[in-house]
């Protein structure tokens, strides 16, 4: 039994055609094109397929792609705006986050997922949020201090853009 | 040829920085290719039908009901591997036996996953069930189930009549063991089991096969080595190596478990048979089931010293199972075991054993990390023993430049003594321990390759570079490859760009394992720009009409020398490659090499634990590796390795493990009941990189990819003895265990 899905990919419209048991992760890949989000399993224990469901993070291997009728899906390749990078795409990089890569997507959206629900996590916070994506090149270390050091970035730019509003306000 | 390298102190300009990878913003944005996000034009599903038992004959496969399904376009069985039948062959299709739990006996190509896995419903295998054994020192005993009919054991004297699960007995050995214990005051034995575990990369196998009709064929596959792909699946279905052109995809993980091939020569097969290009990929339980674990090990070790700590004997015994093939790595454990340390008199024997599990891939350090869970808590046993500080006890003993090891070599200069320093001074080795923690410490060996190499440097008219390597890039290192030719080259980082070439492309090249990457890709990219700098010198002497041998090549420079020097403004290699099409045609270095000299590699860790006593949890607190990086091209990645090999081998001694049942299938074939270590279990591990250059490398560089794996099993076991107060001897040292022990210290 095939079913057709109208949703919302990284903010433009898509419709798909989709038998009744293919799974998000198996249609944003083979029929959509967009296999940033991996397979690691496809049981929901390595998080390497992880997108945003209407602001919520799942596993898309977990997820029925019929599912996503009328949602809002978010996956990694509507993670930069244009040629920006998001600051932890850009932190990962500069912080050697990553060796083979398979796993990056994954943590990235579920670190953004992270941030924007805990913009100050402590290290066990972050450990913990993100005990659901299998890294097995890294031992963590610098994945952790990437998104540690992020957050840190993050706050200190709001701080500043924040001082420098308030500041604009006195001298008008 | 002289294959020596002078390796004089120098100063580097990019060596040695933490440069951004040139592969991370594909990698960080989703748009970098693994083997399973590559799809072709009228792309057929592969799937793969796997034996449900341990062992069993298979009498006959009927495929008429699957080749029926609508949307089926081939099956094939091992009929349809057509060339040589050796080991690979028979485990990437089965013959007239199921050797174990998710051996493959058939596969089929459909137009859609869904029609495919309905067909593999259909295929009937009549299978005739036979005893199975799984147990390395089972498979040992007399009356075992004998699994391969024809294996003689190998390495013993008088040839044997019978076939047994034993495959070879290898020895290594120096001095005279038993003048050696009688020269000891302590002597202290004990024996070990490590269980199987599997390197657990993230991206399962994956690959597109497409083979045309006039047996030209191509193949997109994540591997550590698309050559021995090549080579090896022309092979096994009669292909020439030059019709099989294999582009090597990015990967997700291998640690040694993609130095072989599984499912490649399948969709080969496949492809062949459907005349349309086929996908195979993987899921996570056909990993667990069929492709490479580790061995699992059973060791006897003991160790003889002095009351002042010299190790005056050092003898072991190690069997290791590698399943249904022969392979095991017990040699390798059997070279390693004590090579940490000088000792005048040593005894290793191997035992390479089959039994009914899949068969072992390369894991890291292959057969390591067992010997060294064996030698180093066996250590450490006789360090407390003696009252002696199990830091002091092995630098006392350490093995330095000069040294001979009980495998053959005499070490140049090596880098255990300042591995252990670096470990001394640490702020860890100071902090004091909380209540129910411990404090563990060992050493690790690894021997490092070289092996067959060849690059490509050609300048681009722009003053760009393409480097084209052989060795796929599994960690980051073609940021390594940018900065040792734009080191040599004199010019900018960002100048250079590396690909990892398809099999048409290059010469062979060795696969990336035995941490030779940086090593011997480094090398030969070194030397490839040696010879593309002599020809920018000669195109230079051109310009400016004067000898070649006036020129020198100087920042990126090529200047006049000798009676010419000032005469002419230096000329930098983007001039000369702009003008090249007036002196000769482009410009090109290449260099091809066996490389030797690859530098051995030793490693020291401390893991500091805390153990829950209701529970029997036990959680790492603070961990720190010291390793010899010879030279650390990118330290960032170095500290990667170091992290990552520690991570692993955290997880091979806590939590990892196959679970085999009495029926021999695999029990936790899955991340759920497999399970590696997560971001909450680690704490930060520190990486403390040590620089004792490497005579063999023009920078003296040292592989760093291995060794990191193979110190944490003893130094959790190590740990968890200081913590408990009683040994634990079994990987993997998991709650029940501990809980085990301190039930059995109480009574």
């Amino acid at each position: 039994m095939t079913v057709t899905v109208t949703t919302t990919i990284n903010g433009d419209a898509e419709e798909f055609v989709c038998e009744a048991d293919e799974t998000l992760l198996d249609v944003l890949r083979d029929h959509l094109g967009l296999t940033g989000s991996k397979e690691g399993c496809a049981t929901g224990d390595c998080g390497a397929c992880s997108v945003m469901l209407d602001g919520r993070l799942v596993c898309s291997c977990l997820v029925l792609a019929a599912e996503a009728e009328g949602r809002q899906v978010e996956t990694i390749e509507g993670m930069a705006r244009g040629r920006e990078l998001h600051p932890l795409q850009q932190k990962f990089l500069d912080a050697a986050a990553l060796q083979c890569g398979i796993c990056t997507p994954g943590f990235l959206v579920a670190a953004k997922a992270l941030l924007e629900r805990n913009p100050d996590p402590s290290e066990t916070e972050v450990r913990y949020w993100l005990a659901g994506n299998l890294c097995r090149c890294t031992g963590y270390d610098k994945i952790v201090r990437a998104v540690l050091e992020t957050a840190a970035d993050m706050k200190s730019a709001d701080m500043k853009s924040a001082g420098m509003k308030s500041a604009g306000m006195r001298s008008a | 040829m002289d294959q020596s390298q002078t390796t004089l102190p120098r100063r580097f300009k990019v060596v040695g920085q933490r440069k951004r990878r040139p592969d991370g913003i594909d990698k960080v944005t989703g748009r970098a290719r693994f083997g399973a996000d590559m799809t072709m034009p009228g792309m057929l599903w592969g799937l793969v039908l796997r034996s449900p038992h341990a062992h069993a004959r298979i009498r006959s496969i009927d495929s008429s009901k699957a080749e029926a399904l609508p949307g089926v376009k081939a099956v094939v069985t091992g009929a349809d591997f057509n060339g040589e039948r050796n080991d690979v062959s028979i485990n990437c299709m089965a013959g007239d036996k199921a050797l174990y739990d998710g051996h493959a006996v058939a596969a089929v190509a459909a137009t859609s996953r869904q029609a495919a896995r309905q067909a593999l419903k259909l295929i009937e295998v009549d299978y005739e069930v036979l005893p199975h054994v799984t147990d390395v020192d089972a498979a040992m005993k007399p009356g075992a189930p004998v699994i391969r009919e024809d294996l003689i054991t190998a390495g013993v004297e008088p040839v044997p009549t019978k076939p047994s699960n034993v495959a070879a007995r290898h020895e290594i050995g120096k001095g005279d063991v038993e003048k050696g214990f009688a020269e000891a005051d302590l002597i202290v034995e004990q024996s070990f089991r490590t269980e199987a575990t599997h390197q657990g990369y993230i991206e399962p196998h994956a690959c597109v096969a497409s083979v045309s009709p006039d047996g030209s064929a191509e193949l997109w596959v994540c591997t550590q080595g698309h050559f021995m792909v090549r080579n090896v699946c022309a092979a096994l279905l009669g292909l020439d190596s030059a019709q099989l052109r294999v582009t090597a995809s990015e990967i997700g993980g291998g640690f040694g478990g993609k130095t072989t091939v599984f499912v490649e020569p399948v969709a080969l097969a496949l492809s062949r048979k459907a005349n349309r290009p086929v996908k195979i990929q993987m899921t996570r339980s056909e990993v667990f089931r069929a492709t490479g674990p580790t061995a699992s090990s059973s060791i006897d070790c003991k160790i003889g010293l002095t009351k002042d700590g010299r190790i005056t004997a050092a003898q072991a015994e190690l069997r290791y199972q590698g399943g249904a093939f022969k392979g095991a790595g017990a040699d390798f454990g059997a070279m390693a075991i004590f090579t940490p340390y000088d000792i005048e008199n040593v005894k290793a024997v191997a035992w390479d054993v089959v039994t009914n599990r899949p068969k072992l891939a390369a894991y890291r350090a292959p057969g390591a990390p067992m010997a060294a869970f064996a030698a180093e808590s066996t250590l450490d046993e006789a360090a407390r023993r003696l009252g002696m500080d199990p830091l002091e006890l092995r630098l006392k003993n350490a093995a330095r430049e000069g040294t001979k090891a009980a495998y053959g070599p005499t070490f140049p200069r090596i880098g255990l003594a300042s591995c252990l320093e670096a470990i001394g001074n640490s702020a860890h080795y100071r902090t004091p321990l909380g209540p129910n923690q411990g404090r563990g410490l060992a050493c690790g060996f690894w021997f490092n390759f070289g092996g067959e190499t060849c690059t490509t440097i050609n300048v681009n008219k722009d003053g760009t570079v393409g480097l084209s390597v052989g060795t796929p890039d599994i960690g980051g290192s073609r940021a390594s490859m940018c900065a040792m030719a734009a080191e040599e080259l004199g010019i900018p980082y960002e100048k250079v760009r590396t690909v990892i070439a398809d099999t048409a492309s290059l010469g062979y090249n060795d696969v990336t394992d035995g941490s030779r990457v940086t090593f011997s890709s480094g090398l030969c990219t070194i030397q490839a720009a040696r010879q593309a700098i002599q020809r920018l010198c000669q195109r230079a002497a051109l310009m400016w009409g004067i000898d070649a041998e006036a020129v020198v090549w100087e920042d990126g420079h090529a200047k006049p020398a000798g009676p010419n020097a000032g005469k002419f403004e230096p000329l930098s290699l983007a001039e000369i490659a702009a003008a090249s099409a007036n002196t000769g045609g482009p410009i090109a270095g290449h260099h091809e090499v066996n490389a030797e000299g690859a530098g051995v590699s030793f490693g020291v860790h401390l893991c500091d634990l805390e153990v829950d006593r209701e529970t029997g949890s036990v959680r790492v607190v603070r961990y720190t590796a010291a390793q010899d990086a010879g030279k650390a091209v990118n330290p960032d990645y170095v500290e990667g390795q170091m992290q990552g090999g520690s991570a692993q081998g955290i997880g091979w001694a806590l939590n990892e493990g196959y679970v085999y049942g009495d029926d021999g299938r695999l029990q936790n074939a899955g991340f759920l009941d497999y399970r590696i270590p997560v971001a909450s279990d680690l704490p930060m591990i520190d990486a403390l990189i040590v620089e004792e250059p490497n005579p063999g490398h023009p920078y003296g560089v040292r592989g760093v990819g291995e060794t990191s794996i193979v110190p944490p099993l003893a130094a959790v076991g190590n740990a968890l003895r200081d913590a408990l107060g009683v040994r634990l001897t079994e990987t993997p040292m998991a709650p029940p265990r501990v809980l085990a022990a301190l039930a059995a210290a109480a009574e």
